[in-house]
């Protein structure tokens, strides 16, 4: 309990460094200035959104291979840290569109698939929220979380078939692209305050879920103890 | 037994069932023939619009018919556990899944058949010199949603509100499906009809994907 304290307060004080430099180390971007620095928190959410759904994706193969449940957990708080990050990319993204493009939303590929992705993932948890079983729960979410996984590729392919005038990506994207210097330093460290905060829900999470696990196992246990002994009871008169 | 005879016959019975009340494709059929009544008094196309819109049109309403369709698949199975019957017969997992995706994709069909001629009726579009290559794209389309949607139907038969479910689950899946199949079969309502590879192949390639993952996947489908 102490190590996660340390680390909690570890990574607090790590996402008010990243909030500074994003806000006031970071250079002034030569054509949208203010503006830009959101850049900084909506590429890192992005990253981290997608690196939650693969845990998913790698989670969900793993509980069918090996039905343990602690793969389950793992399934559902990387779905809900996952959807937490996809909707803070789906807000920050149009509110630096308006200024920079003059739109809230354009149904370009990326947009588009994030906007898919973010959709699935809800449904995955809407779908795990209407299963009664734990059991079952667990297989058919995991089914279902295993085929929109297989969809994002084929759901990005066919937007970047469908719609190609839209931006060239700016970071890795090909030669005119890339990053000025001091501003790939405050991506990189804007990028691991994010992560390290996904990673400290996640862990949390997971744990509420085995706690809510174990809750479920002991009332079962007390449920039908209780049971037994009533129909023993209604046995003897 | 091997699994295409398995399948055949579970074909069969699923196809006897059907014809003995005919109301999944009654109700499929109506329901597609609906929106694409309601599309005319939402949109009020032109000629030229109709032309625009139409595969759009034409694939939303066998998306949301289809999904609504697969549902009883596995849901009928429950009513008098005829499903723990099925899995307890020395079949495999996956016959069973193919059965049902077959019946389906022959439900499905018959649908299309009724409402394409219908909507190029309704909508003054022409579809002499390209039927062959329509039903390539209607095939492909149609596979790749019944494959999805059996598999989901089997997901979600287990779940509370699963007639509200299953749809959710299914069309932001079928969201390329729905792009490559619109595509394709508006390049073959143009001025020169052309069949377009990239979209066909990308439709092929979505059937394959998902036809692939059931198979993988139908054992842990199929046992819960």
């Amino acid at each position: 309990m102490k190590g996660r304290t340390t680390f909690v307060l570890a990574v607090t004080a790590l996402v008010i460094f990243a909030g500074y430099a994003a806000l006031f180390i970071a250079p002034d971007e030569k054509t949208m200035h203010a503006i830009q620095r959101i850049f900084y928190f909506h590429v890192p959410s992005a990253i981290s959104a997608f690196i939650a759904f693969f845990i998913v994706f790698i989670a969900n193969t793993a509980y069918l291979v090996t039905r343990q449940p602690k793969w389950d957990w793992l399934g559902v708080a990387g779905a809900e840290v996952g959807v937490a990050c996809c909707t803070v990319v789906l807000i920050t993204g149009p509110i630096w569109a308006r200024p920079v493009w003059g739109i809230w939303w354009t149904w370009d590929a990326r947009l588009t698939s994030t906007f898919i992705l973010w959709l699935l993932y809800i449904s995955y948890l809407l779908l795990r929220g209407l299963l009664e079983d734990p059991q079952r729960r667990a297989t058919l979410s995991a089914i279902f979380g295993v085929f929109a996984f297989l969809d994002v590729p084929l759901v990005y392919l066919s937007n970047r078939l469908w719609r190609t005038q839209h931006p060239q990506p700016v970071v890795l994207g090909g030669e005119n692209s890339g990053l000025a210097p001091g501003m790939g330093k405050v991506l990189l460290i804007c990028w691991i305050a994010v992560v390290c905060v996904m990673i400290v829900v996640l862990i949390d999470r997971y744990r509420l879920e085995r706690l809510r696990h174990e809750y479920e196992e002991l009332r079962f246990e007390v449920e039908s103890g209780t049971a037994a002994a009533e129909s023993a009871k209604g046995g003897r008169r | 037994m091997t699994t295409a005879r398995a399948a055949a016959i579970l074909l069969t019975k699923e196809l006897r069932l059907e014809f003995r009340t005919r109301e999944l494709l009654t109700t499929t059929i109506v329901f597609a023939l609906i929106v694409i009544v309601l599309f005319s008094f939402a949109f009020n196309p032109t000629a030229e619009e109709s032309r625009r819109y139409g595969p759009g049109l034409l694939w939303i309403a066998f998306l949301f018919a289809g999904s609504l369709m697969v549902n009883p698949s596995f849901a009928r199975e429950q009513t008098n556990s005829t499903l723990d019957a099925l899995r307890m017969a020395p079949i495999s997992s996956f016959a069973i899944l193919l059965g049902k995706m077959l019946a389906n994709f022959i439900f499905l069909a018959i649908s299309e058949v009724v409402l394409v001629p219908a909507f190029s009726v309704f909508y003054n579009v022409s579809l002499f010199g390209i039927v062959g290559r329509l039903i390539l794209v209607l095939f492909l389309g149609t596979l790749g949603l019944v494959v999805t949607g059996t598999v989901f139907s089997a997901v979600s038969a287990h779940a509370r509100m699963r007639e509200l479910l299953l749809p959710l689950l299914l069309l932001p899946i079928l969201a390329p499906l729905l792009i490559a199949a619109v595509e394709a079969t508006a390049s073959l309502l143009t001025e020169q009809p052309a069949l377009d590879r990239t979209w066909v192949s990308f439709l092929a390639g979505f059937d394959i994907v998902f036809l692939t993952a059931s198979w993988l996947l139908c054992d842990y489908l199929i046992e819960e």
